[in-house]
């Protein structure tokens, strides 16, 4: 059986890259009885949902544009076709 | 939906078609999303101008490699997606962060050394969709970011934030997948446990 500590490292793992089958059914199977790993894998989606939020708001401005400036610079640099 | 995605989801129908242009149409077209695309990662308006020129010329050299499948931007998103790795990655070797020391003694101690179970169970968070709305929430949440190690921090922010793949990872990092893995546990581990014990841990209390 897996320990709460394997599992969260799985349920970690499983936001970046999908779990084997048996890995798959090894968390699944702890979560029937643990309710704080249940817990924890519910928090993990809310983690993301918030940094991403967090992100678009503290971020750069949705609508910035390449200033006129920027723009002729990159045209001088660009091979003409 | 990964950044990368919505981004195309965005795009306007015409931008999705239409036959490969020249490089000049390219900028006109797409310039200011490649700009934007750039600007929210490295949040540096000159390094974000010069990746999308990089961008461009990469594109104007691999152009024959275009194969019209896939719409134009989508194309020039991804030689951007890796021109970001690739500064990344530089960025890191001019200035490196400390390495991810081999044992993570705050992470450690949230399990019981024999068994590996909770020392504290994670609580049941109670209405967590309403704390996005408040704005002291968000205070605590950039404080419990600010509290991450460096480099798990950044392992967090370009897996949760940017959407890289494991693979991606490990180039930007220049680290073993198991690594990244155990980078990005801890990093979300801490941030929970921080959430935990300045915000959702005084729920009742407070609200």
């Amino acid at each position: 059986m897996l320990s709460c500590k394997e599992v969260s490292l799985l349920l970690s793992r499983s936001r970046d890259q999908r779990l084997t089958w048996r890995e798959r059914l090894g968390v699944r199977l702890h979560l029937l009885y643990c309710e704080g790993c249940r817990r924890l894998e519910k928090q993990l989606r809310f983690l993301h949902a918030a940094v991403r939020r967090f992100v678009a708001s503290a971020g750069p401005a949705a609508d910035a544009r390449l200033s006129e400036d920027a723009r002729r610079r990159i045209r001088d640099a660009l091979p003409r076709d | 939906m990964n950044p990368l995605a919505e981004v195309i989801a965005d795009m306007p129908d015409d931008a999705t078609r239409g036959t490969l242009s020249d490089p000049a149409g390219w900028l006109d077209a797409h310039g200011d999303s490649l700009y934007r695309f750039a600007l929210q990662r490295v949040r540096d308006p000159a390094t974000a101008e010069d990746l999308v020129q990089e961008t461009l010329l990469a594109a104007w050299h691999a152009k024959s490699k275009f194969a019209g499948k896939s719409a134009e931007r989508t194309w020039l998103i991804a030689i951007l997606k890796n021109k970001l790795i690739d500064h990344l990655r530089r960025s890191r070797r001019e200035a490196p962060l400390p390495d991810a020391d081999i044992a993570d003694e705050v992470v450690d101690s949230m399990f019981a050394e024999h068994n590996g179970h909770w020392v504290r169970t994670p609580a049941a968070w109670s209405r967590p969709d309403d704390a996005l709305e408040q704005a002291e929430f968000w205070k605590i949440f950039q404080a419990c970011l600010e509290a991450l190690p460096a480099r798990h921090a950044q392992a967090f922010n370009l897996s949760e934030i940017d959407g890289l793949t494991t693979d991606e990872l490990c180039k930007v990092l220049e680290a073993q997948p198991s690594n990244v893995w155990v980078m990005l546990h801890r990093a979300r581990l801490r941030l929970r446990e921080c959430l935990e014990l300045r915000w959702f841990g005084l729920a009742s209390e407070n609200r």
